[in-house]
């Protein structure tokens, strides 16, 4: 009787010319971590995991599209090529200039509100490669078109982009990715700053958040301050 | 063997065309052809340059045409001979020695320096000693002293015309399916390519004109940011334009042009940052516009303009840029495109309440009014008083009142 090991050497043998080693496990590669341009994240998370999903999520006005914009000025600034694929049509390319991004290294999609054709660009986008950051806001698409996103797409962007050096940024009102996403990260806002007395000399100055890593679940936050536009 | 014709100020080329596929302008109105193996067709030296003579005058022209051995001294003789010249070979030096040495076109130093030394003709110019000549007039002299010998030596450099990159088929039957006509694109392309890859040449231009059944014309055209001569990129870019712009009935004849440039030459480094290849990002980009359409993608630029959301988009650079100045994390606005026409309760010119789609609460807290105007002197002027609103939800939001429209708008939310 052939032991196991015997039996899996004889099939891989068998199976050689088509398959290399089908049979052995290969452990995964460790990820590679880029800045988030947000000092406080990057100590708190690591970065930003090169060739994995990232998914940030929280509810409106907590801060998520600044994390983002914030990402890609990173990116940009490391001369890397960017893409943000606007399922809803709401990037503002003014403040994202204000926040340091190099809007000429950045490919904008607008895909006019329409989930389906932002989840065909960004997968084109993923197999054409060569993108050091792809972003994708579903951040205005409510939660019962988001959730109808299958699985199977998730899990698709996480094969086209694993052993890349491509980040792909999913931001959201929840987390759909799930499993297929390596890091997870919500924001909550924590207050609004004024300055001035309450009348017309009052000024929006910025907005406390709080970021807190969900995948990795870590029980440790970050506490930022995002400086409104002067 | 070779002849000149020379007339002033006039272009022979195609004259000069009509006996040899190979031809040189030296200057306008001055043309050398290579005669070699005419005679079977033409008859002797003597009689090609009357041939060549009858074809010029046939045209309204009087020049004079001059054949050697060689293409400077063919030259020479029709610059310093009227009418018809031929010079038999190995007999140049006796033929051109009668020829004032301004013929040459020495530079002006050496010409002071021939007439000092009372230098007038080839035959005296030819007769000075080559070691002297060296020495006193350098290089130049020695090169001007052996084309006054009548002993040139060049080889001919043809003046070409630029070949015309182009490749058409008429069709048989007519193609109603773009799926057949891509076979037809494929066959032309590879020619096309090829011709210009035999150049060693690329194109940024390429044109695709479909004759149609009906007798109409539908014409596309590629522009490319650098310069291409992938054959198959080309295919799949021409898809997918008519994909998206096909043509409107059965196609009878397809012709396809490409303006020839030079390649792009790069050399990437090491260290060079992350950026797609270019020719995926070329087929990616089409593919993308496909599905959202060609406007809807694109590098934003800001306009110089203080209207609010002035963009235009452009195409994204790749090449390594200057380097990006410091970031900082800054409150994101997400713009509502069209801004959202909202209900707002402002009984002492504040808003107290909105009502918006999707936008709607009592204002807990606001900053504002910060009053804009601008574009007056055109009909697509603005004004606008803007606030910033904290709804009891928590969610902040930009809303205008915009006073020439007399309305209430939700432009976007802080993020």
């Amino acid at each position: 009787m052939s032991s196991p090991a015997v039996l899996k050497a004889n099939l891989e043998s068998a199976l050689g010319s088509r398959f290399a080693a089908p049979l052995t496990f290969r452990p995964r590669p460790a990820l590679e971590f880029v800045s988030t341009g947000i000092p406080e994240v990057d100590s708190l998370a690591g970065g930003l995991p090169r060739g994995a999903i990232t998914e940030i999520f929280g509810p409106a006005s907590s801060g998520r599209t600044s994390l983002l914009v914030s990402m890609v000025a990173a990116a940009t600034a490391r001369q890397e090529a960017c893409a943000l694929v606007d399922a809803s049509d709401t990037f503002d390319p003014g403040s994202a200039r204000a926040a340091g991004v190099a809007l000429e290294r950045l490919l904008w999609i607008r895909c006019d509100g329409n989930p389906e054709h932002a989840l065909q660009a960004a997968d084109l986008i993923i197999q054409g490669g060569g993108f050091g950051l792809v972003t994708l806001d579903l951040g205005d698409i409510p939660p019962r078109i988001a959730g109808r996103i299958p699985l199977s797409s998730w899990y698709r962007f996480q094969r086209a982009i694993e052993n890349t050096p491509t980040a792909l940024v999913v931001l959201e009102q929840a987390p759909w990715a799930k499993s297929c996403a390596a890091l997870i990260l919500e924001t909550k806002q924590e207050g609004v700053a004024w300055s001035g007395a309450p009348g017309c000399s009052r000024l929006l100055r910025g907005v406390r958040l709080e970021v807190t890593p969900r995948k990795p679940a870590r029980s440790a936050h970050a506490a930022l301050e995002v400086k409104a536009l002067g | 063997m070779f002849a000149c014709i020379h007339a002033p100020g006039v272009s022979l080329l195609e004259c000069a065309r009509d006996f040899s596929p190979l031809v040189e302008e030296t200057a306008p109105g001055t043309v050398v052809l290579d005669i070699e193996g005419l005679a079977h067709l033409l008859g002797s030296a003597q009689e090609l340059a009357e041939a060549i003579a009858r074809r010029v005058s046939e045209l309204g022209l009087r020049a004079n045409v001059a054949v050697a051995s060689n293409p400077d001294a063919a030259i020479h003789a029709a610059l310093g001979f009227q009418g018809i010249s031929v010079i038999p070979p190995g007999s140049e030096a006796e033929w051109l020695g009668r020829l004032p040495v301004e013929v040459l076109s020495p530079p002006l130093e050496i010409a002071e320096t021939l007439a000092r030394w009372g230098i007038r003709t080839f035959r005296e110019f030819a007769v000075l000693p080559e070691a002297g000549i060296s020495e006193r007039l350098g290089q130049e002299g020695v090169r001007l002293q052996r084309l006054a010998r009548g002993a040139g030596c060049r080889p001919l450099v043809p003046a070409n015309p630029l070949p015309a990159y182009e490749q058409a088929m008429e069709l048989e039957y007519p193609v109603a399916l773009l799926a057949p006509l891509s076979f037809i694109l494929a066959r032309l392309l590879s020619q096309l390519c090829g011709d210009l890859e035999s150049r060693g040449l690329a194109t940024h231009e390429l044109r695709l004109k479909l004759q149609l059944e009906e007798g109409s014309e539908h014409t596309r055209a590629l522009r490319l940011p650098f310069p291409m001569r992938d054959s198959r990129t080309f295919l799949k870019l021409l898809q997918l334009d008519l994909d998206s712009h096909p043509p409107q009935g059965p196609v009878v004849g397809v012709s396809l042009s490409a303006q020839p440039v030079n390649p792009r030459v790069i050399q990437d480094g090491l260290f060079v940052p992350l950026a797609p290849e270019p020719q995926k990002l070329e087929l990616t980009l089409a593919r993308i516009a496909k599905v959202v359409g060609e406007n809807n993608l694109g590098a934003p630029e800001l306009l110089d303009t203080h209207r609010p959301d002035a963009f235009r988009l452009s195409r994204i650079r790749l090449q390594p840029g200057p380097a990006a100045k410091r970031q900082y994390l800054h409150l994101a606005l997400r713009r509502f495109r069209p801004p959202l026409e909202a209900q707002v309760e402002a009984p002492s010119g504040r808003p107290a309440r909105i009502q918006a789609r999707g936008v709607r609460g009592s204002v807990r807290s606001l900053a504002g009014p910060w009053r804009s105007s601008g574009d007056w002197w055109t009909p697509d002027a603005w004004a606008r008083d803007d606030w910033d609103v904290a709804l009891g939800n928590g969610a902040l939001y930009r809303i205008y009142l915009d006073r020439l429209k007399g309305g209430w708008f939700v432009e976007g939310s802080y993020d």
